[in-house]
């Protein structure tokens, strides 16, 4: 599959924007990339290990967290995942 | 300080986008290239603000969105720049929201403060800094690049060292 990867976390992704995972979860994938580039992994995830809360990341179209597997969701070679943090803010 | 590149064309879009959602908020995003002066931003894309329930003092895009801008920019050879928003009636400066909703690190926000409908100051600034916890706004200089010349358009606006 291919991971998409945000702009601020390309700098710790030697630079780059995608990056091909063969796996067969998203988990599987998320362990994958952290493994390659160690340095994603604590802009990605809490010291317990779960995904940051305003690190959004979609497979292909749908939002991990609403799948009915969530992390567990089966992937293919075909898939994308995009990592996404959020944005948002306000006057005061 | 550092130097935001923007088209006029952007610099003139993301200002009309802030007055043609007075009261509200609006927001987008910023499409550019980077190189060792900064981003360079050749392009803007209007987002929905999703915060209905507040639209007047928040603004957040929903994260599909962010994939398929994402998707768009880099079929396009462009990368997420930034992004923009408008502070209606209140000054173009970042919030305690603006900063603790801030997570594209090395990305530069833009706030148009709209008085009364309309654009007056816009600012930038750039999240410097290399994880959450050392993040930092610091205030850009704003160029417009109009016909390959750059000016200067930034309006200095008193500058708290918030955190």
């Amino acid at each position: 599959m291919t991971i998409y990867i945000p702009t601020p976390l390309r700098t710790y992704a030697g630079g780059k924007d995608a990056i091909e995972i063969g796996a067969a979860t998203v988990s599987e994938a998320l362990n994958s990339l952290t493994n390659s580039y160690p340095e994603l992994r604590k802009h990605l995830f809490t010291s317990e290990g779960k995904v940051r809360a305003f690190v959004n990341l979609y497979l292909n179209d749908e939002d991990v967290r609403y799948l009915p597997e969530k992390e567990n969701s089966q992937v293919s070679g075909k898939d994308t995942l995009s990592i996404i943090p959020s944005i948002a803010g306000g006057t005061f | 300080m550092s130097i935001l590149q923007l088209k006029s064309e952007v610099y003139t879009a993301i200002r009309a986008h802030g007055e043609e959602t007075y009261p509200h908020e609006c927001c987008g995003a910023l499409l550019g290239t980077h190189d060792e002066s900064g981003w360079r931003v050749v392009d803007s894309v209007k987002a929905g603000n999703t915060r209905t329930d507040s639209a007047h003092n928040r603004y957040q895009i929903a994260p599909i969105e962010l994939v398929r801008i994402q998707r768009a920019a880099r079929e396009k050879g462009l990368e997420i720049a930034g992004f923009y928003h408008s502070h209606p009636d209140h000054p173009a400066q970042w919030s305690r929201t603006d900063f603790a909703e801030a997570h594209w690190l090395g990305c530069s926000y833009v706030i148009t403060a709209v008085a009364k409908g309309k654009a007056s100051v816009t600012n930038s600034f750039l999240l410097a800094g290399t994880t959450e916890e050392d993040k930092r706004f610091e205030q850009e200089t704003i160029q417009v690049e109009a016909s390959g010349e750059l000016e200067d358009v930034q309006e200095v606006t008193s500058i708290k060292d918030q955190k």
